[in-house]
């Protein structure tokens, strides 16, 4: 046990897990907002993180990112992937929703047999992506270079760190305004708290369906460029690990809970930091996982509990 | 595209609905020696050799695989889907980390069996047993089964609580767990696993004529005949006060508990045995391998175990055995197409589900569950 390391640097890995659940949390939102609304694990979602890397990768490939651009590319590129990782998951995750779910929907079958359509599409992307990229790790260009922004301390604060988190907190608000705010967030409400009623009250179900689908696939576009400046290697299965991190912290923080999503994601990425030093990275997943199970002991239903609806109607 | 696929499912329906009703009202003996007929076709499988059956074999295509190996790892997965059967289609468990109860099952025989596992050397230093001393192979089953229940208990103790999709995430933490606690420590043969684990007559050797490396097949027919008794065993289980216990806590657990019906016992007794019959197919895994290593406990697995039993049909035991012995033959049978298959298997699996949610061989009572949701599916979605 390593307590020296955690304590004498304890705003540096502080600021590291932050940078690394932020990520979390974002994937963690396209959990919850489904989870919200439809009461179901979208287990495909890890993938749709995963299509939204390689069309990063890709765009970024398009236009000719090197390490280290000049500071209009670097704008240019962060654009661009932003967009293309947005549209690229987002089109993955309504066709997951066309394609899985709606059928099952209509036959209001048991959430087990989502579960396997799921299972079964993701195996489905990963593998296409597998046999059309290859089996192997793809780097990226380093297009954000790593440079430190703010030192407080001995916490340096690098420059990607503060995008990320800023990126994802700005998101997170932009989506809780949007859920809060307006007419159509009004109408995922309104499912989230009772799909018959709000059939009644004249809300299109299956267009507020595709909407949590949309939303939760453009984060996850976004989350999917974040990683690729923060870590710059994709490959054809990275959304497993991801998506069951990012699921995790969605339980964590409280399922179907949009602030639950990001608490639990930070939370996530900070426990695994400090065990990663406590110890060594092997045990990370397991400290992850334990602590789930301990707040899951005296918190049922998360840190903030399950409420898409119910809190805040 | 659903409605070609509703056409190919109707016209499906003329040609084989109605077999398990018909099945059904022959008489006692018939269906007896029916079932006779089918378990000796069973321990026939191996040699596979009637002409125009002959191409399920596995060892006729290029670079196919040994037959009888692969009968084997069948046997062994049918009968982990047994296990999980009894936790996600009988009680209703969602268990998403039962690989975690395979790989328990595995390393028991293999760190307490194997005289190259640290544990066996602690033993050895402790008690001056001589060099190569290990416990015996029968001893480790009954070793295998209580450790695996214990670890069943443990996991099931604190988290039976929580309902649904809680449950499937915190199982599926367990079994990540049990994996990388196997991988980062010493006393468990950490990343390089452990070698040298026993079968029925002993340690690995080239003296062992029956359960050797090389001829699968006495270990398909040990594994068949496992999976045999404990259809049987878990058949009675499942008409018994247990059994039906299971059954309304699924349907509804709070109407269950109003009846009197203790949730949280019975649930812990699902994990238990659920869990001690995948204890079983990893000890068989383990014994035929002869070595363990962590990476091959992996959550992937898992959820295939899970696909087994709900594609098979959850809740009836001749689905969930057909539905594992498809996921693990598909694969090795069609390995000519070894890039695609893993894509191919992915569509399938959409396919099945969207097109028999039941699953193959449904359970009747769970069919005509699906069938009062189907009637009862929410307005507005024309």
């Amino acid at each position: 046990m390593n307590f020296d390391e955690l304590f004498g640097h304890l705003g540096q890995h502080t600021v590291d897990g932050l940078a690394k659940g932020a990520i979390y949390a974002l994937v963690a939102l396209g959990y919850t907002l489904v989870y919200g609304v439809l009461k179901l694990i979208n287990f495909a979602h890890s993938e749709v993180f995963m299509v939204g890397t390689f069309a990063v990768m890709g765009t970024w490939a398009l236009l000719g990112a090197t390490d280290g651009p000049s500071f209009g590319m670097v704008v240019l590129l962060v654009v661009a992937g932003l967009a293309a990782g947005a549209l690229a998951s987002g089109a993955t995750a309504v066709a997951v929703e066309r394609i899985a779910y709606r059928r099952l929907r209509r036959m209001n079958a048991p959430p087990l047999i989502f579960l396997i359509t799921a299972i079964g599409l993701s195996l489905v992307l990963a593998e296409a992506f597998g046999l059309w990229q290859g089996r192997i790790v793809k780097g990226m260009p380093d297009v954000v270079r790593h440079d430190i922004w703010l030192t407080i301390g001995n916490t340096e604060i690098s420059n990607r760190q503060i995008i990320t988190v800023v990126a994802a907190l700005g998101m997170m608000f932009a989506l809780d305004r949007f859920i809060n705010g307006t007419r159509y967030g009004r109408g995922v409400r309104a499912v989230a708290q009772n799909p018959d009623t709000a059939a009644l009250m004249g809300v299109n179900q299956d267009r507020v369906i595709m909407l949590i689908f949309l939303l939760g696939g453009l984060l996850a576009g976004a989350a999917a460029l974040l990683w690729s400046i923060r870590y710059g290697i994709t490959k054809f299965d990275i959304g497993f690990l991801v998506g069951l991190k990012a699921f995790t912290a969605a339980v964590l923080g409280g399922i179907g809970n949009l602030r639950g999503a990001l608490v639990g994601g930070l939370l996530l990425g900070v426990v695994e930091v400090y065990s990663a030093t406590l110890t060594s990275s092997s045990w990370e997943d397991v400290a992850a996982f334990v602590v789930l199970v301990v707040v899951l002991l005296f918190r049922p239903t998360g840190l903030l509990g399950e409420s898409l609806g119910r809190a805040r109607a | 595209m659903t409605d070609i696929l509703r056409k190919v499912n109707d016209s499906r329906q003329r040609v084989t609905g109605g077999i398990g009703e018909r099945w059904r009202a022959l008489p006692r003996w018939q269906r007896w020696l029916g079932f006779a007929a089918f378990v000796a076709f069973l321990y026939y499988l191996p040699y596979l050799g009637i002409p125009g059956l002959v191409w399920l074999r596995t060892d006729y295509i290029s670079n196919g695989t040994n037959w009888a190996s692969v009968l084997f790892i069948c046997a062994v997965y049918v009968l982990v889907a047994i296990g999980l059967n009894v936790v996600v289609g009988l009680a209703g468990l969602l268990d998403l980390g039962y690989v975690g109860f395979f790989a328990v099952g595995a390393y028991s025989v293999a760190l307490f069996g194997s005289a190259n596992s640290p544990v066996v050397h602690m033993i050895q230093a402790q008690f001056g047993m001589p060099k190569g001393w290990a416990v015996a192979w029968a001893v480790c089953i009954p070793l295998a089964l209580v450790l695996t229940m214990i670890s069943g208990v443990i996991l099931g103790w604190p988290t039976l609580r929580l309902r649904g999709d809680y449950l499937a995430i915190v199982t599926l933490g367990f079994g990540e767990i049990i994996r990388i606690v196997a991988r980062n420590s010493e006393w468990a043969g950490a990343a390089q696993g452990i070698n040298g684990i026993p079968g029925p007559q002993g340690a690995p050797s080239p003296d062992n004529h029956i359960f050797g490396l090389l001829d699968a097949k006495p270990w398909y027919w040990l594994a068949l005949t496992v999976v045999l008794v404990m259809v049987f065993a878990v058949r009675r289980l499942e008409n018994s006060r247990v059994g039906r216990a299971w059954l309304a806590i699924r349907e509804d657990e709070d109407a269950a508990a109003v009846m009197g019906v203790h949730g949280f016992k019975f649930k812990l007794w699902a994990f238990a045995i659920g869990a001690a019959l995948g204890g079983i197919s990893g000890l068989l895994f383990a014994s035929r391998q002869g070595f363990v290593e962590p990476l091959g406990f992996n959550a992937q697995l898992s959820i295939l175990f899970v696909a087994m039993v709900v594609v098979g049909g959850s809740g009836n035991m001749a689905g969930v055995a057909l539905g594992a012995f498809l996921l693990a033959y598909l694969p090795e049978r069609f390995r000519d197409f070894n890039n695609v298959r893993v894509l191919v298997f992915g569509l399938a699996l959409v396919l099945v589900m969207l097109l028999r949610p039941q699953g193959l061989i449904p359970s009747r009572r769970r069919a005509r569950e699906l069938k009062d949701r189907a009637e009862e599916a929410p307005v507005n979605v024309a």
